[in-house]
């Protein structure tokens, strides 16, 4: 009846389903960085003047700066002049004007993938935008919400079509020095999208982005900006997905959301780029930034993650609660498997007075996969009675992974309430064996253990996305432990 | 129903534990297993269930005529068999009631019947947990998360009365119970009794057998059967103690 490491191994070998490669014509720079590089794109896509001294400002900050090496994750070194910083499809430089101009391929890619770009997308009342590698291919319900006010295109037509919101925003929240994935993104960034909701306007259907890399040897740096009005409050989803390839690919993105007074931000994320194989070979380099400024008093954002992919993620979605009453949550699953590392987390940077912040970070690990838990609880001296509440739990699969927590508070208020619970525990023996005693497959059992440890978690997600994160997981751990 | 199992020898970690125990069950009857601590009791359960950990050095153990011993745990209980557990297991966040449908829908496809649906199977767990005297939020909350012992061992009678097993091993089911629970309990045992069924009741203490009237009665010591008798064993015991019959006197 030993059969725990085989079991293991079953978990292990479930195949990544989003591993296919589209057919498709690419415009695609050779691999390299300098200024001509970033002059390139910037013509390539038409730039105003000031976004172009920007990125070079980025860049000549980069240049300075080195990686990163404080989160606990190992990797060979990535060799940023090996790396293609601009991949089209060959039509999409024509600039497709409606879905009807889309190259089907593209569209079928999407179908494989399960987006709802079609009427199917009207149905499930999602707008989305979709990039592939570096440029964003389609826009829809852009009427539907232009009705209302709402802007939601590709960063890259935002440049064009409201070069002063760009302009007033763009790097406010994470400025190009914040740290060196933010500032090559800065240098570099080639798409995204871009999300402005007016004043007092609840944003009437789900918004919702596919990313998605493709070409060999490219890296892909969207950019997503997402400014809130005030009392305005919408919703966003972003999906992720990458063909299996043996090298590694970096993603190095930036997302900068902006809630003003009584504004309300939710932005949740599935993460499912090629974690690689079970060697641990290709996969990508997800490097992260995202941050929200709650600039007005009484504004909220929340953040839902649910991270299944990548070889490697370094993630610290983050709130400055700088107005009074401001609320920031994170509420996040992170799933390492075979040879995965995770270093993910949340900072919250408590300002304004009666700030607030809620942390629920769920981490399940398998395989030999190591992961942390990397939190800041920061709380100023003006931030009068903040509160926070931090809970952070780990599930073991096995005894080859680890989980490891990093709290960090710094208090420098005396009214402040902080809290932080941490648990560790693995699925054990025990509980599958009552599973299975009730007639439970081990299978079956394991799913069932881990979608109650997330629940909290899957519960602040979006309907739809609930159901794709409960099978995401399923998937990833599919066979289970003994 | 038929379990026979014979000359059974199982080690855990190289220690023997049962040395030679034999025993056969037929339907419709309640066994009580007795015996001191460390005789072995939990691992015969446990043996029945297919927990992992155990080595059966020799021996057999038939179900209906088949080798139980290689048949995986999920196994036994599509095939019937119901281990009431000495201390019900935590699942934090799994609600308890959609546990018990998924527990009942894959043996209802094993035994290739339909699914139940939800407002059938709603009908079906109200019912039962009235008969256990559970309150309905039992059915929403986390599997046995949080749950009070007497809660707990509630809960494992009425997961049986749910799914219904031909043999049900109920592996100290009375311990840490107090007197209104216990009786819940064998309520709830003795409602299920009937002649398509079989009991092995596992207890330390003869207590049980007061509310729950046994066909059979064995004490275990030493990882054997040493005695066999009817239900005025069990108070022979209890007036006794177990030296009077481990030491053979």
């Amino acid at each position: 009846m030993a059969t725990e490491q085989k079991n293991i191994e079953q978990i292990v070998g479930e195949k990544y389903r989003h591993g296919f490669v589209t057919d498709i014509e690419a415009d695609t720079l050779p691999p390299g960085i300098n200024e001509d590089v970033i002059r390139f794109i910037s013509d390539k896509k038409k730039e105003p003047e000031f976004l172009l001294n920007w990125r070079l400002k980025s860049f000549r900050h980069w240049q300075t700066i080195r990686e990163p090496d404080w989160a606990k994750l190992h990797h060979a070194p990535i060799d940023y002049q090996d790396i293609s910083y601009f991949s089209a499809p060959k039509q999409a430089a024509d600039a497709p004007k409606s879905l009807d101009d889309v190259d089907p391929k593209l569209l079928e890619t999407y179908d494989k993938l399960g987006i709802p770009l079609h009427e199917r997308a009207r149905l499930a009342g999602v707008a989305v935008d979709a990039v592939f590698d570096s440029v964003s291919v389609a826009t829809t319900f852009k009427s539907k919400l232009a009705e209302s006010g709402v802007i939601f295109c590709p960063f890259s037509e935002a440049v064009q079509e409201h070069p002063e919101l760009i302009e007033q925003y763009l790097g406010t929240v994470v400025p190009y020095r914040d740290n060196f994935f933010a500032a090559l993104n800065s240098a570099v960034f080639t798409d995204g999208s871009f999300v402005f909701i007016p004043k007092g306007v609840r944003c009437p259907m789900e918004l919702s982005t596919y990313f998605r890399i493709n070409e060999a040897k490219t890296g892909q740096f969207e950019r997503t900006l997402i400014i809130a009005e005030e009392g305005s409050h919408v919703s966003y989803l972003e999906g992720c997905t990458a063909p299996m390839r043996d090298e590694n690919q970096l993603h190095a993105a930036v997302v900068e959301l902006v809630a003003l007074k009584d504004a309300e931000i939710k932005y949740s994320t599935v993460q499912n780029w090629y974690p690689g194989d079970e060697q641990g070979r290709g996969g990508i380099y997800n490097f992260v930034t995202k941050r929200c400024d709650c600039r007005g008093a009484n504004s909220k954002v929340s953040w839902t993650q649910v991270e299944a992919g990548s070889a490697i993620t370094w993630k610290y979605p983050s709130c400055i609660l700088r107005g009074d009453n401001s609320v920031g949550e994170f509420y996040s699953v992170a799933v390492t498997n075979n040879l995965q590392q995770a270093d993910t987390g949340t900072k919250m940077l408590h300002i304004g007075a009666n700030t607030r912040s809620t942390v629920i970070s769920k981490g399940i690990s398998a395989g030999r996969a190591q992961q942390s838990y990397r939190g800041l609880i920061k709380i100023f001296p003006t931030a009068e009675n903040a509160r926070n509440y931090t809970q952070c739990d780990s599930l073991l699969l096995g005894d080859q992974c680890g989980a490891h927590t990093f709290p960090y508070m710094e208090v420098k208020n005396p009214s402040a309430i902080v809290e932080h619970e941490a648990t560790t525990s693995k699925i054990g023996d025990d509980q599958l064996f009552y599973c299975r005693q009730r007639g439970l497959s081990e299978e079956d059992a394991v799913n069932m253990i881990v979608n109650g440890f997330c629940k909290e978690v899957f519960r602040e997600l979006p309907m739809e996305f609930a159901v794709e994160a409960q099978a995401l997981l399923n998937v990833s751990l599919e066979g289970a432990v003994g | 129903m038929k379990l026979d199992i014979r000359n059974l020898h199982v080690s855990v970690g190289g220690t023997e534990i049962l040395k030679g125990l034999s025993l056969e069950v037929g339907t419709g009857e309640v066994h009580a297993i007795m015996g001191p601590n460390g005789s072995g009791k939990s691992t015969l359960a446990h043996i029945l269930a297919g927990r992992s950990g155990y080595e059966v050095t020799s021996g057999t153990v038939t179900y209906n005529g088949e080798n139980l011993l290689e048949m995986e745990p999920e196994q036994r209980a599509w095939a019937g068999i119901f281990l009431g557990f000495q201390y019900p297991i935590e699942i934090p966040g799994v609600n308890n009631s959609y546990f018990l449908k998924a527990a009942l829908n894959a043996k209802r496809k094993y035994l290739q019947q339909p699914e139940i649906d939800a407002i059938q199977f709603l009908k079906l767990v109200k019912e039962k947990a009235r008969l256990m005297k559970m309150d309905q939020s039992f059915l929403n909350r986390g599997v046995n998360e949080g749950f009070s012992g007497g809660e707990k061992k509630r809960n494992e009678i009425f997961q049986m009365s749910v799914l219904e097993p031909t043999l049900a091993v109920l592996d100290e089911t009375d311990s840490g119970l107090d007197i209104d629970a216990l009786k819940t309990v064998a309520e709830g045992v003795n409602r299920l009794r009937s002649d398509d069924r079989a009991f092995l009741l596992i207890t330390h203490y003869q207590r049980l057998l007061d509310y729950i009237q046994p066909d059979f009665v064995h004490v275990l010591a030493d990882g054997r059967i040493v005695r066999t008798g009817g239900r005025e064993l069990a108070l022979d015991l209890e007036a006794q103690g177990y030296d009077w019959v481990t030491t053979g006197t």
